[in-house]
């Protein structure tokens, strides 16, 4: 069988779909006939969309886990380093290491620092901010973040067929079908 | 309720036929998205926008005034001196951050217990907690009397060798107060960036596009991207739930550590927490019903939303005269005499007036919500919103002021008069929280465009 050769200058083919429901069914179908390297875009969140691209676990929540521990311990260790070691004072007879009292400022770094970690481990997951992308070339993309659902599957997977993967998407009924320009 | 697949649904969720619906009908995606964003993009300014702007703007200007001679001559200008050294500043550091408390409830709180109602006044909830937090930051440092030193608060490594006093809860507020604001700012921002990611593709004026495209991170709605977005939502929301109960807590130790009559009891947490809530949700309807009405809101921010948060006023407020029972009850009870001469004082000393007004507009003029004919309307909640505001400034007021001027030794008592100054940097605050709101209304989507368009039915993946 022959057909064109690979252009280069393609990104990848994009579907444009009415519903929620309409996406994750081709998510679906496009998952199994074997590609992988594809996304779903969406105007809201769809969990059954990312069920369906095969991603089942994003590490945000260990990033968050981390980043807690590390600002609770800093700063517990903070408070006991300036009370103990670098300038002890006795107040009022209390003990220097007085942790009943260093208890709020340990928990607070702890909130600070989970959330500080989660919010840029989020966005450095998703490589965001990111000014420029391949989608932003088509125009009807911009209903992503209106009310149309998009389907792509990029040429960098290796199943992908300018020809084949056009026929095939064509095949799940989508109300448009663009090339992805780079 | 019905169930099934469109249980999440709160167009749906209506319990009984009189329950005014979450969100009003013939509503789609598009113009949801529309609706919101139009009111910032398209909405020519009116005159009553610029108007409303102009009074905060002229208040600013006031608090301008007020604070440049405060940095000239010093806190003398204001009406504090020993015994009374709190005053003003505290009670309103006090008032204001506890009305930011209401924003970080429905966001966070009423996220985590999946009341999706929340998603029309989330994002102006959150915007009211940041600017509450700013006007709340500013009166500790304005009352330090030299606010250019304001960064020896926070552990560095400075010259002179010394370090915070960590076993002080002022030194505990400091942290509890800049944690709060740095997460409810990020909490802010990170639900705002699919919202941006609209208004870039709506916006006509290439430069309104661009800010946008900048502030929306070049956003594209991927899955995967959807997929982390949310799992962060959730825990910061997680996350933020302690952090809002701590940092009134935290504040009321500033009060509850020491030993001053009225300040030592172990109700203050719950009950400051409790008062927080009951002044923040009377914000909320205070900004909402405007808004709503206004911008023409109606079919998003409903009767239901109102009622609910008449509801939590009822509740918390409630809470809050718990509060005020135990304290007249323990000052008794306690068999201390001090405790004693502090409630009596506050029944029937030089403040007394304030007391019974406050008892009079957070305890008995707040019941009339349990009328369902109050609750659904618009009129009554708006006033009876600013009644609650007032008494929680009263509660504050009372707080501070009784307790001080008349503690344990008679020879050292006081009293304290509030000068011009103090009500020049009161109501300038007021004015920067008015004019921060203006502005936020014109410039961002006041509703969460991308949380509202789950609310739709159409939203839910259906079985084919």
């Amino acid at each position: 069988m022959s057909h064109a050769p690979l252009s280069p200058a393609i990104y990848g083919i994009l579907a444009e779909f009415d519903s929620p429901t309409d996406l994750v069914y081709a998510t679906k179908a496009a998952y199994a006939a074997g590609y992988r390297k594809m996304d779903a875009y969406s105007p809201f969140p769809i969990e059954e969309a990312s069920e369906a691209l095969g991603f089942h676990k994003s590490r945000v929540p260990l990033i968050v886990l981390l980043g807690g521990l590390l600002g609770g311990l800093s700063g517990f260790g903070l408070q006991y380093w300036i009370n103990v070691i670098s300038y002890p004072l006795n107040i009022g007879g209390k003990p220097y290491n007085s942790w009943p009292a260093f208890i709020v400022p340990t928990f607070e770094m702890t909130i600070l620092f989970a959330g500080l970690a989660g919010v840029f481990g989020m966005f450095a997951l998703n490589g965001l901010p990111m000014p420029y992308h391949p989608l932003f070339n088509v125009d009807r993309f911009s209903a992503v973040t209106r009310d149309k659902f998009f389907l792509c599957v990029e040429a960098a997977d290796p199943k992908f067929d300018v020809v084949d993967t056009q026929r095939f998407m064509e095949s799940l009924k989508p109300l448009s079908i663009s090339e992805v320009p780079h | 309720m019905q169930q099934g697949p469109e249980e999440n649904t709160v167009l749906m969720d209506v319990p009984w036929p009189e329950e005014p619906p979450v969100l009003g009908p013939g509503q789609t995606f598009g113009s949801m998205t529309d609706t919101i964003a139009d009111a910032v993009l398209t909405r020519p300014i009116g005159l009553g926008w610029l108007a409303g702007l102009a009074i905060g703007m002229g208040l600013v200007a006031i608090l301008m005034a007020a604070v440049t001679y405060l940095f000239l001559i010093g806190v003398g200008i204001w009406g504090i001196n020993i015994p009374i050294g709190w005053g003003f500043a505290i009670i309103n550091f006090v008032w204001w951050i506890g009305i930011g408390h209401a924003g970080t409830l429905i966001s966070a709180i009423l996220l985590l217990l999946k009341q999706t109602w929340r998603n029309s006044i989330n994002r102006f909830a959150e915007a009211m907690t940041l600017f509450a937090v700013a006007c709340a930051g500013m009166f500790p440092l304005l009352h330090m009397g030299r606010p250019w030193l304001a960064y020896w608060m926070f552990p560095y490594p400075s010259s002179m060798g010394v370090w915070p006093q960590f076993r002080s809860p002022l030194v505990w507020d400091v942290f509890a107060v800049s944690t709060y604001a740095t997460i409810s700012a990020v909490f802010w921002y990170v639900g705002l960036v699919p919202d941006f990611a609209t208004m870039r593709e709506k916006a006509s004026h290439p430069l309104t596009k661009k800010v946008y495209g900048m502030l929306g991170l070049g956003w594209r709605g991927s899955a995967r991207h959807w997929k982390r977005y949310e799992a962060l939502y959730i825990l910061l929301a997680g996350i933020a739930t302690p952090l809002v109960l701590s940092v009134h807590t935290v504040v009321s130790f500033d009060f509850a550590i020491s030993i001053v009559p009225g300040w030592h009891t172990t109700i203050f947490p719950p009950y400051f927490v409790a008062g927080a809530i009951y002044s923040g949700f009377a914000m909320v309807l205070v900004l909402a019903i405007p808004i709503r009405h206004y911008y023409h809101l109606e079919s998003m921010i409903t009767m239901r939303h109102l009622q609910n948060a008449a509801k939590i006023m009822l509740a918390t407020g409630l809470i809050v005269a718990y509060g005020y029972f135990f304290e007249a009850f323990m000052a008794f009870y306690s068999g201390s005499t001090y405790e004693r001469f502090m409630m009596q004082n506050r029944w029937f000393g030089p403040y007394a007036v304030f007391y019974w007004t406050l008892i009079l507009f957070n305890l008995v003029i707040p019941q009339v919500l349990w009328a369902p004919k109050i609750r659904a309307n618009t009129r009554w909640l708006f006033l009876i919103s600013l009644v609650i505001l007032v008494g929680m400034w009263l509660e504050r007021f009372i707080i501070i002021v009784t307790s001080l001027s008349r503690d344990f030794l008679p020879s050292s008592w006081g009293h304290y008069v509030a000068t011009r100054w103090d009500y020049a940097v009161f109501f300038g605050t007021i004015g920067f929280f008015t004019a921060a709101i203006f502005i936020f209304i014109r410039i961002m989507p006041a509703i969460s465009i991308f949380e509202m368009r789950t609310l739709l039915p159409e939203a839910e993946v259906k079985a084919k």
